[in-house]
């Protein structure tokens, strides 16, 4: 255990989790384990630090390296602390052709962070990704769950701006988009 | 004149994500047919015989696919749905599942009938979380009017379909990355053979197909084989989604019948509307971020001088000297002002992210060329440069255990094929370059 702190699902996320699990036939339960590191980065302050992962290996009686080593392969998992509001800009061709470079200087300096660091507010975290999938309402970025498209600058501000006053984490699991 | 629309001809009814409204319009007749009418290997011919091509990117004939699943006796076999649409400049998927999810969920169904899997798995991307949750409702919708669970519609069938999500990596796009990461592992790929159709998801027989592709089955049972397969062109029968972006008036997805001319496809009002701001043309990927980039006169006609159509055949016509391909139909289009150069630099750095790193080829040159390319554009290139480029490429391709290597070379081997003059001009010319010519304002569009 490298942290002190005690990691355990609320009743209804391990209810969640169990459902999840009786998803594979028996002995196969392993599948469950990006879901259940998605369960546990919503739950535990939007990252994964080692004391969740060896919850979730614990869940799953399986090695705390086998989690390791599925968490750092997928992007979507954080590893280190982040913001509130995680900003994935996507910077992939179609996005890039629309302006997506613009975004994310626009954020960078509106934020005074550059893409991969965290507001010393706690409030954002900037990060550049690959293609989502939004690429015919590009340039696009996604916070939590939800897809923001066919941005402006003008647009950027105003969500980066809402998000603020409204302070709330967001997280993949759960949506709370920002009306625009 | 509007193409036949096969998957999205019910696309702008209000509330034809739900059950109801879904089986208002026709929907679950086809899964009804399927399980009171046919057999599974009916099924399995009909499919065959509509000349379904993979919708995933390979384009490989979806019928013959089924018929290689092995069966032994006493061991599950499964079906799983690539959803994974990681591929840049697709979106296809996304719109097809968000608008219409049962559609999905009636092919998963009645596909698994047919290959006798009594579970089967949507496999999607994570970020499309919000998806997921879309399909999740509409399988609970199916589960409660009895289309899914214990002996479907009194047919003695049963199947159960689960929503499986990933967690942010394209490799996990290819059918062994994808089979790999739903047993809980890293999505690193097989080396094939065995392939899925033999020793698949934890180990069993395995098919694995694309959205699209489970999709069509449902229009397949409905009106038979040959009434699709008299949709189309040639070998390229039925209708495909194509996501267009890009510089384009009207972006989006089209379900077009396969064999469109490429110039009505851009630049009619039915479809793409042509370029933005009057622009002229200068490029297209036609098929997602892996196949070969074509100039605009490539695009349009054929190196004989014959219109290009959207087909499997026609937009392979020239092979690799002068063709390219439909892959997954991401159709991305570049006006006159696009950097080539840097557009390349953009996709080869997204091959290097997303390498899995397992064969040195793909891993070590992916980041090779970024680098070069990054040298180049930042005007410190030397025309030695150009030539390792092709150099690199040329030994990435074919030598890696999954195409990721291939989708990662064609890019960089067309770019300079048809645009050597611009990376020479960087060469020359590129600290002024750089900068002026990358990419446009956002707000103004006008250039720094
Ligand atoms: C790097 C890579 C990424 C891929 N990504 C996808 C994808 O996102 N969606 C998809 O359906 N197929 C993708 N494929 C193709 C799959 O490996 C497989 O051929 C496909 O799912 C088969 O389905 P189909 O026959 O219905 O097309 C990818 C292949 C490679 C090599
Ligand atoms: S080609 Fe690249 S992505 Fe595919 S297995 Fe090899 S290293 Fe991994
Ligand atoms: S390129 Fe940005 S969403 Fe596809």
């Amino acid at each position: 255990m490298s942290d002190q702190k005690v990691y355990r699902f609320s009743d209804e996320t391990m209810a969640t989790a169990e459902r999840i699990m009786r998803r594979y036939p028996e002995g196969k339960q392993k599948s469950a384990l990006i879901p259940l590191l998605h369960l546990a980065q919503a739950e535990f302050e939007g990252w994964l630090s080692p004391g969740a992962m060896d919850y979730v290996a614990s869940l799953l009686n399986i090695k705390p390296i086998e989690v390791y080593e599925v968490a750092s392969f997928y992007s979507m998992f954080n590893l280190k602390e982040v913001g509130k509001c995680v900003i994935e800009v996507c910077r992939t061709s179609s996005c890039w052709l629309m302006g997506a470079e613009d975004v994310v200087r626009h954020i960078e300096k509106k934020l005074h962070i550059k893409a991969g660091e965290t507001t010393k507010d706690g409030m954002f975290t900037l990060k550049t990704v690959e293609c989502l999938g939004s690429c015919g309402t590009a340039p696009m970025l996604q916070c939590g769950g939800d897809f923001y498209e066919n941005l402006t600058l003008e647009k950027v501000d105003a969500l980066l701006d809402k998000m603020k006053e409204q302070d709330r984490r967001r997280v993949y699991t759960k949506d709370d988009m920002v009306e625009l | 004149m509007a193409g036949k629309k096969l998957l999205l001809a019910n696309d702008h009814i209000e509330g034809i994500r739900s059950l109801r409204v879904y089986r208002q319009h026709g929907g679950y007749q086809s899964l009804e047919k399927a399980l009171k009418q046919m057999t599974p290997e009916q099924i399995v011919e009909e499919v065959k015989a509509s000349g379904l091509r993979g919708r995933g990117g390979a384009g490989f004939p979806t019928g013959m696919k089924w018929s290689f699943l092995a069966k032994p006796e006493g061991v599950a076999r499964y079906l799983v749905c690539n959803a994974d649409e990681s591929e840049p400049g697709t979106f296809k998927d996304r719109y097809l599942m968000e608008r219409i999810p049962h559609i999905l969920i009636e092919g998963m169904i009645a596909s698994s009938f047919a290959l006798g899997a009594r579970t089967s798995y949507i496999y999607i991307r994570g970020e499309y979380f919000y998806v997921a949750r879309i399909l999740e409702q509409a399988i609970a919708e199916a589960y409660e009017a009895g289309l899914l669970g214990k002996n479907i519609l009194n047919s003695g069938f049963d199947h159960d379909c689960y929503v499986q999500v990933g967690a942010g990596a394209y490799i996990c796009g290819e059918e062994t990355a994808l089979l790999e990461s739903l047993e809980g592992k890293r999505g690193n790929p097989r080396i094939k053979p065995p392939f899925p159709a033999v020793a698949g998801l934890y180990g069993c027989p395995t098919v694995v197909n694309n959205v699209e592709t489970i999709a069509a089955v449902v229009p397949i049972i409905r009106d038979g084989g040959a009434a699709y397969a008299s949709i189309g062109i040639g070998k390229s029968t039925g209708t495909k989604l194509i996501s267009a972006s890009g510089h384009l008036n009207k972006p989006g997805v089209y379900e077009i019948e396969l064999g469109v001319p490429v110039e009505e496809f851009i630049y009619s009002d039915e479809y793409c509307g042509g370029i933005r701001n009057g622009k002229k043309l200068k490029a297209v990927v036609a098929g997602g971020s892996s196949v070969p980039i074509l100039p605009a006169e490539l695009i349009l006609k054929t190196a004989n001088g014959e219109p290009r159509l959207m087909s499997y055949e026609s937009l392979a016509d020239g092979g690799f000297a002068s063709g390219t391909m439909l892959g997954s139909g991401g159709f991305i289009a570049m006006d006159e002002d696009t950097s080539i150069v840097k557009n390349l630099w953009n996709f080869s750095r997204f091959y290097h992210h997303e390498s899995c790193g397992q064969c040195s080829p793909c891993r070590e040159g992916t980041g090779w060329m970024e680098k070069i390319l990054h040298k180049i554009l930042d005007g410190n290139g030397t025309l030695a440069d150009v030539d390792l480029l092709w150099d690199i490429q040329s030994k990435i391709e074919g030598k890696t255990i999954c195409p990721l290597g291939d989708a990662a070379a064609w890019p960089v081997a067309s770019a300079i094929r048809h645009f050597r003059k611009e990376f020479e001009e960087y060469v020359k010319n590129g600290k002024n370059i750089r900068d002026v010519k990358h990419y446009y304002r956002l707000n103004n569009l006008v250039e720094i």
